[in-house]
């Protein structure tokens, strides 16, 4: 794994953004961009991105960025692939930087036919588990019993298996990361940079607004995911996965800590505690960490 | 060949660089012609097989932001899955040329020509012309990459052709090998933004109210300018290839004619044999074929309203609560001036029901009536509408 001294110095996510404080969107955007070092095209749909990357006529990323429309990230990434193809670029990483929202629910076909076309790209789903920057309405990532301004008594449904749908699709590298695991997270961007083909890179990420809770927790409500058990790192090269070295331990139930840690300190949960204790559905997101557990690895082992 | 596989051949013809497409339902046959023009190594640029309409239009927006030339085709349904790439590639100011064959939208099922699909976005910023030939479609679809590529317009180009009467019916056409458009078509090269990574830009990102307005009124100026260029355009055209269609509004013994009848697409050639036999009647009468309605050619229109006692404008689709979409930009762009002829609507063909000769002979034999009683009568009629 990269050092942290051996990081490129050189900064891509620009001073005096729009970023909500504690953003750990821009941790994530910060180290792609230090492993991919400035050859890529960002392509952007509705999402939180769009709105923090800068106000007209400014930049805050000193990358090329290509806003496009909510549904349409994996399809804008298509067509910019081609025109560089067209032209005799074949260095040029096309960078999809797209929302859970973007990807779970109103994207997802437009990137299930460009993975299925072998697209040559890099779609990054940085998953916030809401529609963070549309008003924190639910979305199809957000976990159950997560209260959001569409589900105000907390969700009644766990969130998608997208890994499993992106996967049935075959592409050349997976991942999964976590803003609270940076250098894990460039070094899985630069070996993603390395492959030819679709690749897709699942990161998952706090956002204090949304998930209510103080803005300087977000890396030790990430940690906590792992910890958990609830957030599972891995890669897949090919068919071949790899368990990442942060959640092996975590295999064994015994070792994780329980959810409730997870969820205790995070004010979208805060009805599974107040007024009272419910301890049917604390046990239901218990009982959930397993179950993704289950599914990942009987699915890919 | 069709005007389907014209269109597949002026993709060649202009050296696209990007096509993607989707065979929505109703299909065409320009994407499955690329397709084997593809294959075949004839056609030498990219052929993304997307999976929907939305897509098509998006991976054009994303190839055309990148600086290449890029085409779709579509229809009916597809083009309105397209509606939010539609005005995206006009505010993006970017030059795509769609194939909007022109087909009925549903329901119910219908798969002939109506004119409702690319009607409903007269107002996206799309320069749009309507073809009547499969010779007039090819090279009105070469042009429009001239016209759109012009820094002075940067706009989106429709050009439609009649589902059905021009899609499927086979007409000889004039060919032009890529080496020759070259004197005419220049390589795309965006003028002022692209996605590079050697100049990083932002494209697309948050506009306050204090500046959008004025990005849209740029939109407005350069379809605006779009009259001027095509102008230019069809000089150079004929210059070189010796093709002229008639301007935006191609005129047919209009000079000394006391009513003028009004089409779009496929039916403005069929009109003309209608115009013949009317003269031969010795009723003073021409044919004013629409083939740019966005923008729209108010100065011609209002030299042409100078001149006639009365318009038989026909619209084969309606904007529903209002009437025929293009007879009421006739009447308002002439609402300013003091011409006042005798403005007659007429709605029919929809759903690819026939219109003939005897049909557009009695249209305008019903506007003469009217010039000749001088009252207007009914302001718009349903041809041939069953009780």
């Amino acid at each position: 794994m990269v050092t942290t001294k051996e990081l490129p110095l050189k900064e891509y996510v620009l001073k005096g953004n729009a970023a909500c404080a504690g953003c750990q969107d821009m941790v994530a955007l910060r180290h792609a961009h230090k492993a991919l070092e400035g050859d890529v095209i960002q392509v952007v749909p509705a999402c939180c991105t769009s709105v923090v990357q800068s106000l007209w006529p400014k930049s805050g990323l000193g990358i090329p960025v290509l806003n496009t429309a909510f549904p349409a990230a994996a399809a804008t990434a298509s067509g910019v692939k081609a025109a560089l193809k067209a032209k005799g670029n074949n260095h040029t990483q096309v960078m999809v930087w797209a929302g859970d929202g973007g990807t779970f629910d109103i994207g997802l076909q437009a990137l299930s036919g460009a993975l299925e076309r072998r697209t040559d790209f890099l779609y990054i789903c940085y998953n916030n588990q809401v529609y963070s920057n549309t008003g924190t309405q639910r979305s199809g990532a957000t976990p159950l019993h997560a209260q959001t301004t569409t589900t105000w008594y907390g969700k009644t449904e766990p969130e998608k298996m997208l890994d499993l749908i992106v996967a049935a699709h075959e592409p050349v590298y997976q991942f999964t990361a976590n803003s609270s695991y940076p250098r894990d997270l460039y070094d899985k961007i630069k070996k993603a940079q390395e492959i030819e083909g679709p690749k897709f890179g699942h990161i998952f990420l706090p956002c204090p607004q949304a998930w209510n809770y103080p803005v300087e927790k977000g890396v030790e409500i990430g940690k906590l995911a792992v910890e958990t058990g609830y957030w599972i790192m891995w890669e897949r090269v090919g068919d071949e996965f790899i368990l990442g070295k942060y959640s092996k331990r975590y295999q064994d139930p015994e070792k994780r800590k329980p959810i409730e840690e997870f969820l205790k300190i995070q004010g979208r949960f805060s009805r599974l505690f107040k007024p009272k204790r419910n301890e049917a559905k604390i046990q239901e997101l218990q009982d959930y960490v397993q179950h993704r557990w289950d599914l990942v690895m009987k699915t890919f082992t | 060949m069709s005007a389907n596989y014209a269109a597949a051949r002026a993709v060649v013809s202009t050296r696209v660089e990007v096509v993607a497409a989707y065979p929505i339902t109703p299909a065409t046959t320009v994407p499955e012609q690329v397709a084997l023009l593809y294959e075949d190594g004839i056609y030498k640029g990219e052929f993304i097989r997307v999976e929907s309409e939305h897509s098509a239009i998006f991976a054009c927006v994303g190839a055309s932001s990148t600086g290449a030339r890029t085409f779709t085709a579509t229809s009916a349904n597809g083009l309105l899955l397209m509606a939010e790439g539609i005005h995206w590639a006009a505010a993006a100011r970017l030059p795509i040329v769609v194939n909007n064959i022109n087909r009925s939208v549903s329901p119910s099922w219908n798969i002939h020509v109506t004119h409702d699909d690319s009607m409903s976005f007269r107002d996206a910023g799309w320069i749009q012309f309507y073809a009547s030939s499969v010779d007039e479609m090819y090279h009105t679809a070469i042009q429009a990459f001239k016209l759109g590529e012009d820094e002075r317009v940067l706009m989106p180009v429709m050009v439609n052709t009649d589902g059905f009467v021009l899609s499927h019916t086979l007409s000889t056409f004039d060919y032009l090998e890529p080496e020759e458009v070259d004197k005419f078509l220049p390589p795309y090269d965006p003028p002022h933004w692209k996605m590079d990574p050697e100049k990083p830009v932002s494209h697309g990102n948050i506009v306050f109210p204090e500046y959008y307005q004025e990005f849209r009124y740029s939109m407005h100026e350069g379809i605006l300018n779009a009259h001027k260029v095509f102008e230019e355009v069809e000089r150079d055209y004929k210059k070189l290839f010796g093709k002229y269609f008639g301007g935006p509004i191609d005129c047919y013994k209009c000079d000394d004619a006391d009513v003028i009848f009004t089409s779009q697409g496929s039916m403005g050639a069929e009109a003309k044999d209608a115009i013949d036999e009317l003269r031969n009647e010795g009723y003073r009468v021409g044919n004013a074929r629409m083939r740019m309605i966005r923008p729209f050619p108010v100065d011609k229109m209002r030299e042409l309203g100078s001149k006639v006692k009365g318009i038989a404008a026909f619209d084969r689709g309606a904007s529903y609560g209002f009437g025929g979409h293009v007879v009421n930009d006739i009447r308002a762009s002439l609402y300013a001036t003091k011409y006042r002829p005798l403005i007659k609507s007429y709605i029919g063909g929809l759903g690819g029901r026939d219109i003939t000769v005897d049909d557009i002979k009695e249209i305008v034999l019903d506007t003469v009536g009217a010039v000749e009683s001088g009252e207007l009568g009914p302001e718009e009629t349903w041809h041939d509408l069953m009780e």
